[in-house]
């Protein structure tokens, strides 16, 4: 087994937030088989807060681990805090990811962001909500 | 919980008769065998038993017999070896791209040093063509190497055909046998090789204790200068209890080969069979037939092997894949990519080796466990969820 933090196990065994949503107001897809990690994030906004995130994620326990824990930190915050969920931040949260495995934890931020910016751009561009 | 090893690739259990064997060499018989006393003698005749037993696992003579400290070493010694002692005739060398590490690192070492190196392809079995090693072999080729069985895919390699073609073509031929070599039968000349590595602790002997198998007459450049040990070709004081243990478990591999093969080659079967059928969306990898008796490996689709493993091992049960999140160096299995495999599909690569202790009823536990661990993890998996909307991306 890859030396996981008891934390990261513990998201592994019991990830948070496994799903998709109908109608997400947001979905962020990062990552290819070819890397190794696919993460598919979906988001519901209102009033500007994350009011509920779903994820699915192809890959290792650290990038399920990663997903769980982004979507936890990520939960009921407003947009702007957010997107400054850094990979660092979520790596810290989980207490620590082996060198190898930290690109995960770069995915999982990706994720989110870019679900939060398609929310985003549809807002501009549809100008519902 | 029930506790499943099926890591037997990996490495085999030490048998009980070996662990007594080696005993007295970890005790009052430590002498060293260079030694012209009683201590040194005790030593040396151990040695000398146990390079008996190895030849006649293997069909050879016992004076052909380095010891050496792994499979690795012994892969390491053969390829550079071999190459070298026979420069002056020409720098080219052939394997096959689904070698272990330690016979492909080194060819790539070998480039380093001037040589130049041809990878034979495998089918989509992991199979070589013999017919593909004839058509890489030049005037300047001094070496092939082969492997006796791939232990990720199990498939095994018809090497009398390629050394039918290496004698006609007056190349020397070495073989990798640390998969087969003490499970099924690798006699030297049946098989009609000019050097074989083996390895210990992939039939019940310790880790730590390899063999180089060298037909008499044929050159090779010593890999450890020094001493005088294993005639010259490797100096080191030898490593006497592991050779002793190594020696047993040739012995007892010799006698027991054919019901070990009987009964793991009933376990494989079982697990080849049932799982595809249990499971859906799981392909088998390597031959379906020609493979090791105890070697089962498929490929689980829309989900990563660590993952796997990691869920598996919370229910006791001990895999192994080649996917890339399990690599330390993140690179798929270069084994499945060569036979064609896409890297989603090698990510969710799985390998069980069955050994001696393993019964019916584990292949029963694991069915069942796996069959839970790839559905709860292919409900998070957007491959999956991609796959059951649009019934695209599946193989």
């Amino acid at each position: 087994m890859p030396v996981y933090s008891e934390k990261v196990m513990e998201h592994f065994m019991n990830p948070r937030n496994v799903g998709e949503i109908e109608n997400p107001d947001g979905v962020g897809e990062v990552g290819n088989p070819v890397c190794g990690d696919m993460m598919t994030f979906y988001i519901k906004v209102k009033d500007n807060r994350l009011e509920d995130i779903k994820f699915k994620t192809f890959g290792c326990g650290a990038a399920i681990a990663v997903s769980s824990m982004v979507s936890e930190m990520a939960k009921g915050k407003t947009l702007d805090e957010a997107m400054k969920i850094t990979p660092r931040a979520v790596a810290d949260e989980l207490k620590g990811l082996p060198k190898q495995k930290f690109h995960c934890s770069n995915l999982g931020a990706q994720a989110l962001n870019k679900a939060i910016k398609d929310y985003l751009d549809k807002k501009k561009g549809g100008g519902k909500k | 919980m029930r506790k499943v090893y099926l890591d037997n690739a990996a490495t085999t259990p030490l048998l009980p008769e070996v662990r007594e064997a080696m005993l007295p060499f970890l005790g009052e018989a430590f002498g060293n065998p260079s030694c012209l006393h009683d201590w040194g003698d005790i030593a040396r005749e151990a040695m000398e038993h146990a390079r008996d037993q190895v030849a006649q696992l293997i069909g050879a003579d016992a004076e052909e017999i380095i010891f050496t400290a792994s499979g690795t070493e012994s892969n390491n010694f053969a390829v550079k070896g071999l190459a070298l002692a026979q420069q002056n005739k020409g720098k080219h060398v052939v394997v096959s791209a689904i070698e272990h590490f330690s016979v492909l690192h080194s060819a790539r070492t070998l480039e380093k040093w001037g040589f130049e190196l041809s990878l034979v392809p495998v089918d989509r079995y992991g199979m070589v063509n013999p017919d593909d090693v004839r058509k890489n072999v030049r005037k300047d080729t001094v070496l092939v190497s082969i492997m006796h069985a791939n232990g990720e895919v199990g498939t095994i390699e018809p090497i009398k055909e390629i050394a039918k073609v290496t004698r006609e073509k007056g190349v020397v031929f070495h073989t990798d046998a640390v998969a087969t070599a003490g499970t099924i039968p690798a006699d030297v000349k049946e098989l009609g090789v000019d050097a074989l590595s083996l390895a210990g602790n992939q039939f019940y002997g310790p880790k730590g204790v390899g063999v180089l198998w060298v037909r008499k007459g044929v050159r090779i450049m010593p890999f450890l200068d020094g001493g005088v040990q294993e005639g010259g070709r490797r100096a080191g004081t030898e490593n006497i209890p592991a050779i002793v243990g190594l020696g047993k478990a040739a012995e007892l591999a010799r006698i027991n080969m054919a019901s070990r093969i009987e009964h793991l080659t009933q376990l494989r079967n079982r697990l080849l069979t049932e799982l595809p059928s249990k499971i859906k969306h799981v392909v088998v990898t390597g031959h379906p037939q020609d493979r090791l008796p105890g070697h089962a490996s498929f490929c689980v689709e829309f989900i990563e092997g660590e993952a796997m493993l990691m869920l598996l091992n919370s229910q006791g049960v001990a895999v192994t894949s080649g996917s890339a999140c399990t690599s330390r160096a993140l690179k798929a299995s270069h084994v499945l990519i060569a036979m064609g495999l896409s890297h989603a599909l090698a990510q969710g690569s799985l390998l069980f080796s069955f050994g001696l202790d393993n019964t019916s009823e584990d292949v029963d536990y694991v069915l069942e466990v796996l069959a839970s661990v790839a559905d709860r993890l292919r409900q998070m998996s957007p491959l999956y969820a991609k796959f059951t909307k649009t019934g695209k991306g599946g193989t």
